[in-house]
Order: structure tokens, then sequence, then C-alpha cells
């Protein structure tokens, strides 16, 4: 009885391992991958600026239905936001790749209205809520001649550039945007506001229960979502030169996004980048089979949701501990077995 | 008298919307779960029935016989083997599962049929109208499956009203573990609620076949509508569904006579102002 008396030295850190080893090695992978237009042909960073489009859609996605418990089928609205908020700011004589964070602050102050409207709804009525608020704005996007209409709008304000010099800032553009995105989003969990987020995703009657504020953070969620869909609309038409209503604002999008999240890990930080990983590797391998990668996709990322819910990030992490980025808390000490150490 | 006609058509759209919609409304109802592949599986019964029509040459609604007792047996499955695992990991796994189905469905009949959209021949019920007056005439077609559309609701309401399976359904849709306890297999009767939802997929996927054109991506589409149905009458009440439906079809159809390309994008927003004035629906019901 005495013994539980005996002081116990805790010591509390964020990882098993110094995160500056993280920091660092994150680092180095940045600067080599800035340094690839000069290394490589521009097909390969065509590739990349594909794979960071997506890796960004994923992992905004993933904050929405991984912590938040919202399930989006309608992001692809604030890829069109995005996407066009260049086009018209090009059109005005601005360069295309300033209108990049532009278009993420236009896509997250887009999202501020449809949250009043949609957020207080749940489960299937928000995720088909948000799938017609995404179509709505597609047909009335279809019908504005000087969007391009049915036809689609070229984005003109690149024409001045070599084409060399457009594809290394195009692929810079994105790799500051996927930087951003996941960087901002590890910051943005291991905050004092990711421990309510954590809180919401492990039991949102238990969170509120404790003070959470669930609808405000929520909120906060759903327009850093939208903002990343918008960053990553706007990459979308500079990389490709053109836009049209019917393809961005296509449910395709959000097909992505959910296959990707499911693959990889929902609720983690790693998950989505992992599945993005898997997801492309698989794109590209099958891209000469037609419908059939969506097939394969698709019946994996249902099998995984129903029988590896945690995603393939989940296998890594039961097995090794691995964390890249780590978000919650180790304790040293007090706990006889650090692999089971409690982490939120 | 041109908006007189306008709001009739709509009407009888309607119908069709209501058909699409009882099935999602009902397992909505029983098992709160919206399968995301609602649209998708009818677009597959369309596909069938196409295929039935090829082998055998039959007229579409001799189709509605093979289609309808068999996509009750995929209901079956879809719902034992499916919804039920996913449901019990939790209800977003659902949403996710199902959205996933639907992609997987939409590519296969792809694959499978080509992208070229297909219709189903449905002879005279296509061409011919009723006339009321000079402008006004209904087409046999619209009025035969609003009729069907009330003859479903009706048929589904007895059964959960008046037989002992459907009192063992609403018991399993109002307290799961109060029906098990009494003796209810809750599984087995949320496979009957789902194998009965799917065999009105099959009608309604008959019917939009027959109504209008259709290709492997059509599906989405019809699950939006189907969904604006069921919300803008409420969620689990199967009249309020065909109210919903009623609502969706005059707001498309006065929309579209507006502006060619207004239709739909009217629809949306009126389930949009629904959604935020009346979020429960205008008929509002707690269980089927």
């Amino acid at each position: 009885m005495a013994a539980a008396a005996a002081p116990v030295t805790v010591r509390v850190t964020r990882s098993r391992r110094p995160s500056y080893w993280t920091a660092i090695g994150g680092a180095a992978v940045l600067a080599v991958l800035a340094s690839l237009p000069y290394v490589v042909y521009a097909n390969v960073t065509d590739l990349l600026v594909n794979f960071i489009i997506l890796l960004t859609l994923a992992t905004t996605w993933n904050l929405l239905a991984g912590y938040a418990g919202l399930v989006s089928v309608g992001q692809q609205v604030y890829i069109g936001v995005g996407a066009y908020t260049v086009l018209v700011l090009s059109g005005s004589g601005f360069s295309p790749f300033l209108a990049i964070p532009l278009a993420a602050v236009a896509a997250g102050l887009a999202s501020i209205p449809v949250s009043l409207l949609l957020l207080h709804l749940r489960g299937a009525y928000f995720a088909i809520a948000t799938w017609v608020v995404a179509e709505a704005v597609g047909l009335a996007v279809l019908r504005v001649p000087s969007l391009g209409g049915g036809t689609g709008a070229t984005l003109e304000g690149l024409a001045g550039f070599d084409p060399a010099v457009r594809e290394a800032l195009t692929y810079w553009s994105a790799l500051a945007v996927g930087a951003v995105t996941v960087v901002g989003c590890y910051l943005l969990l291991r905050s004092r506001f990711g421990l309510d987020l954590t809180a919401i995703r492990d039991n949102e009657v238990g969170a509120r229960s404790v003070g959470v504020r669930i609808l405000s953070a929520k909120r906060i969620v759903y327009v850093v979502a939208g903002a990343g869909a918008g960053a990553a609309g706007a990459l979308l038409i500079v990389s490709q030169l053109n836009v049209q209503a019917v393809s961005i604002f296509s449910v395709q999008w959000s097909a992505y996004m959910i296959f990707v999240a499911l693959i990889g890990g929902v609720g983690t930080v790693e998950g989505p980048i992992l599945g993005t990983v898997i997801f492309f590797i698989l794109q590209q391998s099958l891209a000469d089979r037609g419908a059939w990668y969506l097939i394969i996709v698709g019946t994996i990322a249902v099998v995984m949701a129903m029988w590896v819910p945690r995603g393939l990030w989940g296998l890594v992490d039961d097995r090794f501990h691995v964390r890249l980025f780590p978000v919650g808390y180790w304790l040293h000490g007090a706990v006889t077995n650090p692999g089971k150490s409690p982490e939120t | 008298m041109v908006w007189i006609n306008a709001a009739v058509q709509g009407v009888l759209l309607g119908g069709l919307y209501a058909l699409f919609a009882c099935g999602l409304s009902l397992i909505f109802g029983v098992m709160r779960v919206v399968n995301l592949a609602h649209g998708d599986f009818a677009v597959l019964a369309a596909y069938l029935a196409l295929a039935v029509i090829a082998a055998v040459h039959v007229p579409v609604l001799w189709a509605v016989l093979v289609a309808a007792p068999l996509f009750a047996l995929v209901g079956y499955a879809v719902q034992r083997l499916i919804i039920q695992r996913s449901l019990d990991i939790s209800p977003l796994t659902t949403l996710l599962v199902t959205f996933g189905l639907s992609i997987v469905i939409q590519n296969a009949l792809l694959e499978v049929a080509s992208a070229n959209s297909q219709s189903l021949p449905a002879g005279l019920l296509t061409s011919g109208a009723l006339r009321v007056s000079g402008q006004l005439s209904l087409g046999y077609l619209s009025l035969l499956i609003f009729g069907t559309a009330i003859v479903v609701i009706v048929a589904l309401q007895m059964f959960l009203a008046r037989t002992s399976m459907g009192r063992q359904v609403r018991a399993a849709a109002d307290d799961q573990e109060t029906a098990s306890t009494l003796g209810v297999n809750v599984r087995h009767v949320f496979g009957i609620a789902a194998a009965l939802a799917f065999a009105t997929v099959a009608l309604a996927g008959v019917a939009f076949g027959m109504y209008s054109s259709f290709d492997p991506s059509a599906g989405p589409q019809r699950l939006i509508f189907a969904f604006e149905a069921v919300v803008i009458g409420g969620m689990g009440s199967l009249w309020g569904t065909l109210a919903g439906g009623v609502i969706l079809g005059v707001a498309q159809v006065l929309g579209s006579q507006v502006d060619a390309g207004f239709g739909v994008l009217a629809g949306h927003l009126v389930f949009l102002a629904v959604l935020a004035l009346r979020p429960n629906g205008l008929i509002p019901s707690r269980s089927v």
C-alpha cells in the first residue's frame, strides 16, 4: 500500500525518437525534390505535380472524414472554385502562380456559407448535400459564358513563359502547396486544437461533454479542407492550362480522395501519404487498361474499409510502432511497456 | 396552359422519382443506412433487362419479372455480406463502402457494355398518350410508372403494417436489441428489407430505362434525385417520399420551362432550401 505513494517520475515526449530527425529528414527530402527540375525531364515533374494534387486532396479530405467525422462527397466544388479563381485572376492580368494562394483563400471563403448551411447535417445527409452543392455550382458555372460554359476555358496568362520555365515553376508551386498542406495538417493536429479534433474523432459525445466546441471545430476543419481543395484546383488549371466545368466539378475527384484515404488509412497524417503513393502506382501501372483501374482500386478500397479499417498505415503502425508525424504524447517511465504507451 | 401542362408532367415525373426513392427510403428507415450505390444498382437493372430482352426477345415488361426477383436476392446478399459488415464498423464506413461499390459498378458496366447510351424499347407505351385537351396529354408510360409507384408504396405499407415479417422489420428498426431478445433474427430481417428495397430498385431502373436513355455513368444522378425526393418528403416516410418526388418533378419540369438548362438546377435548389428550412422534410416520420 505504501508503494502507491512512491513518487514516479514520468517523462513526456511527443515521440519515441527526437522529432528533429523527422524535421531533418523532411527538409532533406524537400531539398532533393526541389532540385528535380534541374535533374530530370519535365514528364517526371508533371507526374509529381499530379501526385501532389492527389496528396493535397487526400490529406485535407482525411482531416474532414478522419478527424471531424464529416464524409464529404462534394470537395470537388472547392477544386472548381480554386481553378476558376486562377482563371479569373489571370484574365485580369494577375500571375497564375501568385494566384494559387489566393485561390486557396477564395475556396476557404466560399466554404464558410456552405458550412453554415450543411454542418448541422449528419452522415449521409451531409455527404449527399455536399455532393448536391457541387452539382449545383457546376451546373451554374456551365451557364456562365464568360467562364467557358460547356466547352471550357483556356488559361491565357502563361502564354509568355518558356515551357521549361513554366513547368519548373508549376512543379515548385505544387511542391510548396504539398509541403504547406502536409506540414500544416501536422502542426494543426499537434496543437491544442488537434487534441480537440482527435477527441471528436474518437468519441464525439465524449468530446462534447469535456467541453470541446464541436461545431466550431468542424467549421474550422471544413474551411481548411476547402482551402486545400482550392489550392489543388489551382494547381490543376496551372498544370493543364485549361478547365472544363464538367470534369472539374466531377464526383470522380471525391472517389480518388476516398480511395486514397481508405487504402492508406483514415485518421492519421501518414495514411493519406502512403495511400497516395499506392494509388498513384496503381493508376500508372493500370493506365492502359481503361476502366479496369477504377474497378481494381475501388475493390481494394472497399475491401480495406471492411477488413482493414485503419488502412495500410494502421498495419505498419501495429507492426513497427512508427510515426513519421507524431501528433500525440509518449509517457516514459510510468508505463512498463513503452510499445503500448497511450498515444492520443 | 403551357404551365399547367408542365406542372402535370412534373407530377407524373415525380411518380418515377418516388418509385426510385422508396427503396432508398425503406433502407434508411429500417437500417439508418443510405446506399450510395442505389442509382448504380438501378442502372445495372436496366442493363440486365436489356440483356434479357436481347437473349429471349420478350417485351420489356417481362424482363421486370426476371430483374426484380434476381435483385431481391442481390439485395439480401449485399445487405448480409457488405452493408451489415460495414455497419458493424461504423455508420461512416457504410457510406464509404457503398460509394466505392458505386464506382466499381459504374466502371464494370463501362467495361462490359461500353459508354454508349442505351434505352429500353417500350413500344406503344412511349408514343401513346391520353389526350385530355388540345395542349394537355398524359403519356401512357408516365401514367403507368406513376400508377406503379403508388401500387409499390401501398404494397410496402401493407407489408410493414399487416404481415408478421413487416412487424418484425418495424421492431428491428425501432430497437434492435429488444427485437432480438424477443426472438427476431435482426440480420435476416434487415436482409429481407434490403431484398424488398432492391426489388423496387429493379422496377425503378427498368422504368427509368424506358422513360429516358441511360449509360454506365447515369447512376449517381439517379441516386441524387432519389435522395432529394426522400429528403424533401421526410426520411423514412413512404408517402412523404411520393410527395417529395412530386415536388422535385414539378420543380424540375417548371425549371426547364423557364430555361432548358435550368431544370435539374431548380430541383437542387428546392432540395437545398428544404434542407436549410425544414431539415426533417415536409412530412417527417421517425420510423417507417
